[in-house]
């Protein structure tokens, strides 16, 4: 078991990229990664992933599912730099050109238990009307240089975006010696009760 | 054939797999055939055969036309051509097809047991893409053709033109080797079988579906089968082709698991019946009215009783019918209908005609009054200030405006006695507050208590002695009574003063009512009599004057008392001062006789002298004597005073009243002017308008002006408010008739919010208008002077003025809720009531900042300290004042700061996690991404900050054992400040983000663009000539290691040193047989190859023969930023040089004699340098590309080798010898990904330049760039204080070393070369990597000397000025060369031959020389001048350098922009410090000492012997070298030094590098590949030699020869 005094604490990350939402397109996947800070490092689990190609249900409800599992632990000395889950979803155009369709970033959710989050999601916008076009023709839409941009909020105000739909996101939350080390993410779910028998308990009281 | 088996095996299973497609097919087929009749199996046998003979004969014979094909046949069956005949094979095929046959038969059977119309539901039953998808299947038809190819190969028959083609097209399918799409999803997700076996086995063994596993039985079968295969397979061609329905595909397993049953059939009738038991059609007949109504009611008609019934909108009829049908079905449907049995409708909301008036003529102007105006929109100011909750209706409140009523204190139309009796009133009203308040009395007591209070005090202790305390509080007391009675007699003289003025007006009036002889007003005084005791009133009056005259001769001893006691002090003084001034007398007397004092006594007298110095000069006056005040005086001013301000004693007391209870004499009697204005006042008329925040809300009823000037209105308005209360005001206005005017103004406070209706008293506030009025009447007007006097004296001029009595109140909701907005919403009502709020907060925030001011405010207010209220701020000010807290000095923006700081700041101080996050939060070069700071303290280590601590330290401190000579270290140190200002500076830049960091965007295409893309469609494919294309660009950030490579391209080179064989030699003899058989023709003979070494990458290309090889290989070094660091500023201070040397191969064979194996030969080879070119990685980064011929940095004595002579001799100028001579190398450098080179921090610098010059630069570059955009043309420069500078300042002749001129005496142009090689000894840094970003930084040449380090630039500069102080024409030329990209080079003028200078390497060129490496000419620079070249061309070679044509060359200073004088801004004078030769020799030592070290590290295997003769041989060469600069080698001494080694066998060469740092030296050292000799036997020798030149700059030589002995 964990020493009693820890020198990391360790949030691991359990969920799913449920779904999307996107009125406009069909035959989406999702791409996403984690954006943390430099005192956090990936213990288990992939950092990085890419679901499958979904299309749309012909029912009413026009929703993209994924249900693409996250599991990945991290572990920290310090909550600056918090991970986010960044998510980029693309899809073929007209053209059957792979464009991206919007990107969506998240923080983590920091109390323990079930969060089911909605991302929003937009991409950056042509500068010129005309490039829009061209954009649109050859299939090459403006792309941000790498996806961890929209984790970021420097240089952010150089570009301009649209938005297009949302992602949802369930996450289910544990982290460990974070009261240990005199971290309060304050009070949660009632669904978080310290159980005594495990380590990871959602919270252990110090 | 033979070369068709390459890729047999591929081919090979390509054909498995199509046989075993074909085989699944088959089985399909079969399966199908079988649910046919089983008879039509024979007869569909005989045709496949018969079809399939006619195929296999149509096959085409196009051996030639397609090997692939025929590779194909023979790889696939090879045992196939073994057979020995085709027609046999064809034969065996029939016999093979009957025993299939049967086999098939069997296994049909068995699955003819599942039925016909289970096969036919299968059939149905598969997806219909499959189905598709094999239909449409080219592998089955190709494989066909295929299968037809084989027979092909084999069978030379004749064959139709038709299939010929078709085999064509089947060999180009073939040909394209990879399958399409579909046909690799059709292998993949095809049923196949994967067993060949299966096929000819039995058919229950195929139903297991087991794979055998034995390899070698496979493979015998998988061969039998392959013939058995195809025999079927073209069997089966010819229904395949014809049918393609009969190609459905049934998978056996769906059988298994699908039931099928019948279909269900539903009759129509019987649907209809189902459909209309759930269905409703509302019929379109009408509705009988009867069912719509409710029963026995009739319908009503609201028309016909007379009723207005709109009309109803328009619905067809049947619609109508159909709704009513289905409304008359639902539950209470009737509902809908109206009592004329119709639907309920509304009338139709449309209306007949527009209601908006029409517009006609639209083209002409509009009618005025319909004419839109623009008006700006205007923000109301109250916009913002809406009560909150104000806009529903619970929450309103409420303002009680009360407008009782006004009186006038003058009015225009005032008669003389209303004036008057005005101003009676006034004072009368005066009187009354006074005698209310009644301060007289008041003061009058306590004055008497005082005095008891005093009494009883001195009596109290008389006997004793007062002690301290007591006379304190006597004079205290003495003071408080004093103050006392000063109050009251000021008091009692306003008093008797009023008193005086009342009865004075009222005399007035009853004179002029005496005079006019009407009355006008009603006031009437009487004055109340009220006696009183004459005696005691007496007695009273004398006591007061007593004890007043008492008190006051008391004062006045006592400051009589105080004065002589001052008087006595200074008396005192004053006559000291006069005893000192004697004693100095005396003393500057004995002084005068010479008399020496003694010591002590001495100072002392001087002291006293000096102390009384001052007062010695000017004699202080004699004080007078206070004069004894007369106290007989005292009593009669008293009783003056008392007579003027109080009344006599017994006199009575008189009291006034005023009554308004006088007749006014009626109109008719009054004269005529006075009935005038009687008619005047009354037509007029006064109301009142309410102004709520500056707007109308309400106005009050119009009232007539009465005789007495008061106007009553009592009116109460309630105004309900939603915005905030920021004025409220009433304007009084008089009404004349018709017109009305403003008269006054009258500003109401808005009441708090405790002030509520009811409880509020009516209050008078005044007003007063300074309108000027007057009239012919009796009306006395306004503004206009009036006299009461009878000689019109003492005018005065009286306004309009009066009082409104009004309130302003909150409103009282039903529930006696006060309807007052909450106090935090009324802006005014913060600063309205002291009482009810907190002390401190009332001073506000703003107050905490200043405990005086509080303090002092405290002590203004006299807050009361023992009321509860003022407890918080009575607790801060004695705190404050006990010094504990003392007040800022400062003001603080967040002065909340402190509660919020997570700790303090010593903590934070004292913290190492903290300071390790401060540290990287702020990007210092230690922990830019340092990772994982601990989360506890305890673990942070203390090593963590060592090594920043110690650069920190480090600052001044300077490390000289780096660096060998610490006057570099001190420039290193330097440049390294400078640099890290840089990096700062770009730091700060980088987080200035454009949108291309962000995004990727693909560039509009412009005109020119597309027309290109247009024009490229047109291009061939694959040019014969193909060009480079300009790549796309990477940003850095997204690259990690690996990512970059660096491509280096070598192509060719020319003139390489050839060996030089020595026949006499015996080693050298033994050549290898290749070498030796050309050398036989040949004399002369090199195997040169190029090894390219980048970070310790070595890569080298094949070895060529000759001097002028051609190798044409791509070498490709990977590339790794240091620290993996990838970003732009990071790339940029790459130092790291790419390193492109070129070794002749040399073999070496030795033989061998052993006697058990026989001869052997053992070959060596070894490599010999030969030359090398080294660019920095920095050069390639920022060009993206070099592409040229260089010239090779070769040695100056290559041993073994000779230069083949150029035989061409030039022109008889002494230093115009050919510079081709030389070897020369042509390359391509690039880096890939293509790097997007930093850009320039362009930030407007600061700059003593004029404005208007700095305006012309600016213009002469644009224009320059417009014209030109290829070439640089430079006007100003950054200096290294980041100042822009224009550049001819920095050129102006600057004398040389002397030394070096010293040198030729006589011979000046001797000189020049040698000046040139001085500047270019200085070593070269580039700015890029000093700098970071790519700003370029100029030098003057005296820092460039000091720091002993610069780019191009600074050498050129120098250079220039040079050769213009010894007399030459010499221009700076900004062009560009290969390889640094834009450089400056240098041109003179040498007798009508202009050569241009290469300022870095000391080599100078003539203009027409093809290998220079200028490649354009930008602009050239004087002192004078900048000129920029206009000329067609930019190459040297084609470039008139003739300045004067203006059509040439662009001055930027002409007649119409002359030359301002600018002054240099270069030292006047160079000085140089004579290098210590001591030093050098030091340095020499150490060179020597670490490069011996080096190379035996290098060595880690071998042993490394020194050969200490030779060593000492070369070391006498080197300053030979120097003297001759390397150039011009003299045969000789390679003559010596063989003839000194003759049993070696030696290969070496010099080295001369400019000196800088070891590090390039071991560089260049490690470079030569000198270490990497394997020979046993070798043995080395280097000598090292370093000249010193002035001012520190020094030419290192480095001797390398290897020995073998042979």
């Amino acid at each position: 078991m964990a020493a009693s005094n820890p020198s990391v604490f360790l949030l691991t990350v359990n969920g799913n990229i449920e779904g999307a939402n996107f009125p406009e397109y069909d035959n989406l996947y999702c791409k996403y990664c984690f954006v943390y800070g430099h005192d956090w490092a990936p213990t288990t689990g992939l950092e990085e992933g890419i679901t499958q190609i979904a299309s749309k249900s012909s029912q009413a409800s026009h929703r993209l599912i994924w249900n693409f599992p996250l599991a990945t632990t991290f572990k920290s000395t310090n909550p600056s730099g918090w991970p986010q889950l960044v998510v980029s979803v693309y899809g073929p155009d007209v053209f059957g050109n792979d464009v991206v369709r919007g990107y969506g970033a998240t923080h983590i959710p920091f109390t323990p238990g079930q969060h089911t989050k909605t991302i929003p999601m937009f991409v950056p916008e042509p500068t010129w009307r005309l490039q829009k076009f061209t954009g649109w023709l050859t299939g090459r839409r403006p792309e941000y240089t790498d996806p961890k941009v929209v984790a970021q909020g420097e240089g952010r105000e150089v570009t301009r975006v649209h938005s297009q739909g949302f992602v949802s996101v369930s996450f289910l939350i544990m982290t460990k010696d974070m009261k240990k080390m005199d971290y309060d993410t304050g009070p949660s779910g009632p669904a978080n009760k310290p159980s005594a028998t495990s380590g990871w308990s959602t919270e252990e009281q110090p | 054939m033979e070369a068709l088996e390459d890729g047999e095996e591929d081919e090979r299973e390509a054909l498995k797999r199509h046989l075993r497609a074909e085989r699944q097919k088959r089985k399909k087929r079969l399966l199908e055939q079988s649910s046919l009749q089983k008879s039509r199996d024979a007869d569909d046998v005989k045709d496949v055969t018969s079809i399939q003979q006619y195929s296999a004969d149509e096959g085409p014979s196009e051996k030639a036309d397609d090997s692939v094909v025929l590779s194909k046949s023979r790889t696939g069956s090879q045992k196939v051509l073994c057979a020995p005949g085709l027609t046999s094979i064809t034969q065996h095929t029939h016999h093979l097809d009957d025993f299939v046959k049967r086999r098939l038969e069997e296994k049909l059977k068995a699955a003819r047991s599942k039925g016909e119309s289970l096969q036919d539901k299968e059939a149905s039953l598969e997806f219909p893409s499959r189905l598709h998808s094999l239909k449409d299947r080219d592998t089955v038809t190709r494989f066909d053709r295929e299968a037809d190819a084989d027979r092909a190969g084999r069978r030379d028959s004749p064959s139709p033109l038709s299939t010929r083609v078709r085999f064509r097209e089947a060999a180009r399918q073939v040909g394209k080797g990879l399958p399409t799409a579909e046909e690799a999803f059709n292998f993949f997700t095809l049923n196949f079988d994967p067993d060949p076996p299966d096929v000819i086995e039995t058919s229950s063994r195929r139903r297991q579906k087991q794979r055998k596993t034995t390899d070698e039985d496979e493979e015998h079968e998988d061969v039998d089968e392959d013939i058995q295969e195809e025999n079927e397979t073209q069997s089966e061609e010819a229904p395949l082709v014809q049918t393609q329905e009969d190609l459905f595909v049934i998978d056996q397993s769906p059988q298994d698991f699908l039931e099928i049953k019948k279909a269900e059939y539903v009759g129509y009738q019987k649907l209809l019946q189902r459909q209309s038991e759930l269905l409703f059609t509302p019929s379109f007949r009408t509705v009988p009215t009867s069912i719509k109504l409710p029963e026995n009611m009739k319908p009503r008609y609201l028309e016909d009783e007379g009723l207005y019934v709109g009309e109803r909108p328009p619905v067809s009829l049947t619609n109508e019918n159909i709704l009513e049908n289905r409304i008359l079905k639902m539950e209470e449907g009737k509902k809908w209908f109206g009592d004329d049995g119709r639907i309920i409708a509304l009338p139709n909301p449309i209306k007949e005609s527009s209601t908006r008036p029409p517009l006609f003529h639209m083209e002409e102007a509009l009618d005025p009054a319909l004419q839109t105006v623009y008006r700006k929109a205007v923000k109301s100011k109250y916009a913002n200030l809406y009560i909150a909750g104000g806009a529903d209706p619970e929450g309103d409140y409420q303002l009680d405006v009360d407008v009782s009523g006004l009186i006038f204190s003058h009015h225009p139309l005032f008669s003389r006695e209303h004036v008057l009796g005005a101003r009676l009133a006034q004072l009368y009203d005066q009187y009354l507050t006074r005698q209310r308040n009644n301060l007289t009395g008041h003061l009058t007591d306590k004055l008497n208590g005082l005095r008891n209070a005093l009494r009883n005090m001195l009596e109290s202790h008389s006997g004793l002695n007062p002690t301290q305390a007591l006379q304190q509080r006597i004079s205290e007391y003495n003071l408080e009574v004093r103050n006392t009675r000063h109050l009251r007699d000021s008091e009692q003289e306003k008093d008797r003063t009023l008193l005086k003025n009342i009865v004075k007006v009222w005399k007035a009036i009853k004179a002029l009512r005496e005079f006019q002889k009407f009355t006008n007003t009603p006031y009437k005084l009487y004055l109340r009599r009220e006696n009183v005791d004459r005696v005691s009133d007496e007695q009273d009056y004398e006591d007061e004057i007593l004890a007043e005259v008492v008190e006051l001769e008391a004062e006045t001893e006592e400051e009589y008392q105080n004065k002589l006691a001052e008087y006595k002090k200074r008396l005192e003084e004053w006559k000291l001062c006069r005893k000192k001034q004697k004693a100095k007398k005396k003393k500057q007397k004995k002084k005068k006789k010479g008399q020496a004092q003694d010591d002590t006594e001495g100072e002392d007298e001087e002291q006293d002298v000096s102390e009384s110095e001052g007062p010695t000069d000017e004699p202080p006056p004699k004080p007078e004597p206070p004069e004894r005040p007369d106290l007989g005086s005292i009593e009669q001013w008293v009783r003056e005073k008392t007579l003027r301000i109080r009344r006599k004693p017994g006199e009575a007391i008189l009291i006034p009243e005023l009554s308004a209870s006088a007749n006014i004499t009626a109109s008719e009697l009054c004269p005529r002017a006075e009935t005038a204005r009687r008619e005047d006042v009354a037509r007029r008329s006064l109301f009142t308008k309410i102004l709520y925040n500056d707007k109308e809300v309400s106005r009050t009823d119009s009232r007539s002006l009465n005789t007495d000037f008061r106007v009553h209105f009592g009116q109460i308005f309630n105004l309900k408010i939603v915005n905030c209360p920021q004025s409220i005001s009433l304007q009084v206005f008089e009404e004349i008739g018709s017109s009305c005017s403003l008269l006054a103004q009258v500003f109401l406070p808005v009441p708090e919010p405790s002030v509520v209706t009811g409880s509020v008293p009516l209050e008078e506030f005044e007003f007063s208008s300074n309108q000027r009025v007057m009239f012919d009447h009796e009306g006395v007007g306004s503004d206009v002077p009036l006299s009461f006097e009878a000689d019109g004296s003492n005018k005065q001029s009286l306004l309009t003025s009066g009082k409104v009595s009004c309130c302003v109140s909150w409103g009282i909701g039903d529930d006696d809720v006060p309807l007052a907005p909450p106090i935090s919403q009324q802006p005014g009502g913060v600063h309205s009531g002291m009482g009810c709020l907190d002390a401190v907060s009332y001073i506000g925030a703003s107050g905490l900042y200043d405990m005086k001011k509080i303090g002092e405010w405290a002590r203004q207010s006299r807050l009361d300290p023992n009321d509860p209220k003022n407890a918080s701020i009575m607790q801060l000010l004695k705190v404050a004042s006990s010094g504990e807290v003392t007040a800022p000095e400062y003001f603080r923006l967040e002065h909340l700061q402190e509660e919020f700081n997570f700790v303090t700041d010593e903590e934070l101080e004292k913290s190492g996690r903290f300071r390790l996050l401060k540290l990287r939060n702020q990007e210092v070069a230690e922990f830019r991404n340092y990772k994982f700071i601990p989360a506890l303290e305890r673990e942070v280590t203390d090593t963590v900050f060592q090594e920043y601590e110690k650069r920190l330290k480090e600052g001044e401190v300077i490390d000289t054992k780096e660096h060998l000579d610490s006057h570099r270290a001190l420039v290193a140190k330097y440049l390294q400040k400078i640099r890290e200002s840089v990096i700062n500076r770009f730091l700060l830049a980088k987080h200035h983000y454009l949108l291309s960091d962000l995004v990727i965007e693909e560039e509009i295409p412009t005109i020119g663009i597309l027309g290109i893309n247009l024009f490229k469609l047109a291009e061939p494919k694959r040019p014969l000539k193909p060009q480079r294309k300009e790549r796309k660009k990477v940003t850095a950030q997204n690259l990690s290691d690996g990512d970059i490579k660096l491509l280096v391209n070598i192509i060719r080179a020319y003139d390489i040193p050839v060996r030089r064989l020595q026949s006499n030699k015996p080693g050298q003899s033994s050549h290898s047989a290749l070498q030796g058989s050309i050398g036989l023709l040949d004399q002369i003979q090199v195997r040169p190859f190029v090894e390219v070494s980048f970070q310790r990458t070595v890569l080298q290309t094949a070895t060529a023969d000759g001097p002028n090889p051609c190798w044409n290989e791509e070498l490709q070094l990977p590339f790794s930023a240091p620290n993996g660091d990838y970003s732009t500023a990071s790339l940029q201070s790459v130092k790291d040089e790419v390193f492109i040397n070129i070794f002749d191969e040399v073999v070496h064979e030795t033989v061998m004699n052993d006697k058990n194996r026989g001869k052997s030969i053992q070959t060596h080879i070894e490599k010999r340098w030969l030359g090398s070119v080294k660019i920095p990685f920095s050069t390639i980064y920022s060009q993206s590309k070099i592409d040229g011929t260089f010239k090779v940095n070769t040695p100056a004595v290559l041993l073994g080798y000779s230069k083949e002579k150029s035989h061409f001799t030039n022109s008889g100028f002494d230093i115009l010898r050919s510079l081709s001579e030389g070897t020369f190398i042509t390359l391509f450098i690039t880096v890939d990904p293509q790097l997007v080179p930093g850009e320039s921090v362009r930030e407007k610098f600061d700059t003593q330049e004029d404005e208007r010059l700095l305006q012309a630069s600016e213009r002469f570059e644009r224009d320059a760039a417009q014209r030109y955009p290829e070439r640089p043309c430079i006007t100003t420069v950054i200096d290294l204080s980041g100042k822009t500078v224009f550049i001819t300042r920095y050129i102006r002749p600057l004398s040389p070393p002397k030394e070096l001129l010293d040198e030729f005496p006589n011979n000046p142009l001797e000189a020049t070369p040698l000046v040139a090689r001085f500047v270019s000894l200085i070593p070269s840094l580039p700015d890029q990597v000093s700098f970071s970003a790519t700003c370029d930084l100029w030098s003057t040449c005296d820092q460039f000397l000091t720091l002993l380090a610069g780019d191009e630039e600074e050498h050129a500069v120098l250079l220039c000025n040079y050769f213009l102080s010894m007399g030459k024409k010499a221009w700076l030329i900004i062009g560009t060369a290969i390889p640094e990209g834009p450089t400056a080079y240098v041109l003179t003028l040498e007798q009508n031959l202009y050569l241009i200078w290469n300022p870095s390497s000391g080599q100078f060129y003539g203009q027409y020389d093809t290998f220079c490496p200028l490649q354009a000419v930008g602009c050239l620079v004087n002192p004078d001048n900048v000129w920029f070249n206009i000329q067609q061309y930019t190459s040297p070679m084609r470039v008139s350098f003739d300045i004067s044509k203006a059509h040439l060359w662009k001055p930027f200073f002409s007649r119409t922009f002359s030359h301002p004088g600018l002054s240099s801004i270069q030292p006047e004078e160079l000085v140089y410090r004579r290098t210590d030769r001591a030093a050098a020799a030091e340095l020499q030592d150490r060179i020597e000492r670490i490069l011996k070290e080096k190379i035996m590290e290098w060595r880690p295997r071998q042993p490394t012997r020194w050969n200490r003769y030779c060593t000492t041989t070369l070391k006498q060469f080197l300053p030979k070298l120097e003297l001759i600069r390397g150039q011009d080698v003299a045969e000789g001494h390679r003559h010596e030094l063989q003839s000194l080694l003759g049993d070696y066998r030696i290969s070496g060469f010099p080295l001369n590098l400019a000196f800088s740092e070891i590090r390039p030296i071991i560089e260049a050292v490690y470079s030569t590949g000198i270490h990497s000799v394997q020979a046993s036997n070798v043995e080395f020798a280097l000598a090292v030699y370093v000249h010193p030149y002035p001012n520190n700059v020094m030419s290192v030589w480095i001797y390398l020869a290897s020995l073998v002995l042979t």
